[in-house]
């Protein structure tokens, strides 16, 4: 009889605990459910607030990292002398190491027309260093910019880099628009 | 002379507006040859509806383990559906998402009107949480690919002492609340960067992560399952959703013979022994009296925690970022002319006024002094709750899984010498 009493007891303890975290935990998920669009986010840079430290080829946990530079033909002058190409100050416009900003020659000109060059990234060569991008930047169109790859990216929870980013470049970006390519020099 | 002036302006300006972001200085050709402008490639991040068959997979997942647990009582199906889901979380996924992780997502999504979790995210968060109520925590058991990892590396355990496990499983209490208390404020997500499995299941760990991941795995050799016991914040939650489980596995299929066979069967210490002899009237009583205070100090326990809390906010807020440099900027002015430190650097020529950034940094601390009450309180809250559970005399008279401490993962089922129909197996 009264361990009867006692089973009860504990049944009743353990039957409203269950409920109320039930109702705790469909709760939580309710309210949250409330406030989600529905949408996965991406991390992406934005190519106005990046400021090409270089923290890009270094911080992801890929290696080499997901960021690669892409070329926004767009705004692309095309120039002979591109200084996002060559580095500052070369005598002769050739294709030596020596000459070029790019470590891993990972960008390829090709020529189209007279006076004008096609400038291409070898994805697998880039590291995202962004020495490319500050060349471009600096002193023309700015054409080069970083932009995080979803096809290399892990889509980590927090992304690494963008801890790092010392200029907050890096957001969550609805999956549905996972580049923030420049469509104009200046942001709309 | 006229030229070279020019020159030199012009020099001057592209210096200049260098640091503003690009501008058009050189005009898009016009192209004689029929040249058309190529559009760069934007590659595809994983599809939504592969988010969701993640969900899918997890829910089968776990529908399975709690068959296995609590009906088909198999140790080797719950081996291998643990095996698969290694696989699949764990070297296919990559570790990510998992509804460790999640824990912060959901936080950051009451907290930063920007962010949102998505769906898929938020129901690997829940599903786990729901079924650790009915079924207790088979997620551990054959779900969770670190929980997985640590399981098939367990070679001698060692049994540990019941006061020693007691204080170790205050942590991952701790880690929680940190984990909440950094989400919320927005500095970091604690869980994901000091997730010691990952880098194995990425294969590309620092050396750091990758040896702490070796430690963990290292200790496990002898203490099962270190991560999950001591550290795991949402194997915290689990624990509590299923001390409440409607059902959960049960070491025996018919009636407890008290063969002992069990008793140390199981690498986690999680089997609670029968109790002893019906304690006397007055032990009771004084056990009822010390329940009563240990339950009237958990407000008081509370208050003092949220006190400490709040009062260590400064120290807490170091970790966050912009307090960090702000801090370091205050205490240090002179390393303002260090060219090498990017991060100064890059706030120097952002043009935002030192003032806004103190002023900015001061609401993140503002946040951390109250969301310091919050994890002090809820820290206090805790040992409160664990003092008094101390005082709850249980009586038992068969062997039974700890349900919360137990990750279902059906070790003990075969020492168990009972049949489903009662008889007891004879033993050569």
């Amino acid at each position: 009889m009264a361990d009867d009493k006692k089973l009860n007891r504990r049944d009743f303890i353990q039957n409203s605990m269950r409920t109320t975290l039930g109702i705790a935990v469909v709760g939580l998920g309710g309210l949250s459910m409330l406030r989600s669009k529905g949408e996965n986010w991406v991390w992406q840079i934005d190519p106005f607030k990046c400021t090409w430290c270089g923290r890009c080829a270094t911080s992801c946990v890929m290696t080499p990292s997901a960021v690669k530079c892409v070329n926004a033909y767009d705004l692309c002058g095309y120039c002979d002398l591109c200084t996002g190409y060559f580095k500052n100050g070369v005598k002769d416009l050739n294709t030596g190491a020596e000459n070029l900003v790019c470590p891993t020659s990972a960008i390829v000109r090709k020529f189209i027309e007279e006076p004008y060059f096609q400038f291409d990234i070898v994805e697998k060569l880039c590291i995202g260093c962004g020495k490319c991008v500050k060349g471009c930047t600096q002193f023309g169109n700015g054409s080069f910019i970083l932009q995080i790859r979803h096809d290399r990216c892990k889509n980590c929870n927090e992304c690494a880099i963008a801890r790092m980013c010392p200029s907050d470049a890096i957001k969550r970006v609805p999956a549905n628009t996972p580049y923030m390519i420049k469509s104009d020099f200046i942001r709309k | 002379m006229r030229k070279y002036l020019t020159i030199f302006l012009f020099l001057i300006a592209v210096t200049y507006s260098g640091l503003v972001t690009g501008q058009q200085r050189f005009p898009k050709p016009e192209f004689s040859s029929g040249y058309v402008t190529p559009s760069p490639t934007t590659p595809e991040p994983r599809a939504n509806l592969l988010e969701y068959a993640d969900v899918v997979v997890l829910l089968v997942v776990l529908s399975v383990a709690s068959w296995i647990a609590i009906r088909k009582r198999s140790r080797r199906a719950m081996l291998w559906l643990s095996v698969f889901s290694l696989l699949y979380f764990g070297f296919y996924r990559e570790g990510c998402i998992c509804p460790i992780g999640a824990i912060q997502n959901v936080t950051l999504t009451f907290a930063d009107p920007l962010y949102a979790i998505s769906i898929s995210a938020l129901l690997i968060f829940l599903i786990p949480l729901i079924f650790a109520l009915f079924f207790g925590r088979t997620f551990c058991a054959a779900a969770c690919p670190l929980g997985a990892l640590q399981d098939l590396l367990i070679i001698t355990p060692f049994s540990t002492p019941v006061w020693i496990r007691k204080t170790l499983s205050f942590i991952p209490y701790v880690y929680l609340a940190l984990a909440v208390l950094y989400a919320a404020t927005g500095t970091d997500f604690i869980i994901c960067r000091y997730d010691p499995f990952v880098g194995f299941f990425r294969i590309n760990a620092t050396f750091n992560m990758f040896l702490i991941g070796a430690c963990f795995l290292g200790l496990g050799l002898f203490f099962a399952r270190p991560y999950c016991r001591i550290f795991c914040p949402y194997g915290a939650l689990l624990n509590i959703m299923s001390r409440f489980s409607k059902w959960h596995l049960s070491i025996t299929p018919a009636q407890c013979i008290q063969c002992k066979l069990c008793s140390t069967s199981c690498p986690f210490d999680a089997i609670e022994h029968p109790t002893e002899e019906q304690k006397s009237e007055t032990t009771q009583g004084r056990n009822l009296r010390r329940f009563i205070t240990f339950g009237l100090l958990i407000p008081v326990w509370i208050l003092v925690g949220g006190y400490i809390g709040a009062q260590s906010h400064v120290f807490l807020s170091k970790a966050n970022p912009q307090v960090h440099l702000t801090e370091l900027l205050i205490a240090h002015p002179e390393l303002k002319n260090d060219t090498g430190n990017i991060d100064i650097q890059t706030f120097l020529s952002s043009g935002k006024s030192f003032e806004q950034q103190v002023k900015e940094a001061q609401i993140i601390r503002h946040k951390f002094y109250i969301g310091g009450w919050f994890f002090g309180g809820f820290l206090g809250l805790v040992i409160g709750l664990m003092l008094m559970n101390q005082s709850v005399f249980r009586k038992r008279t068969d062997y039974q899984p700890h349900k919360g401490d137990c990750y279902s993962c059906g070790r003990c089922l075969k020492y168990c010498p009972v049949k489903k129909d009662g008889t007891v197996e004879e033993i050569a």
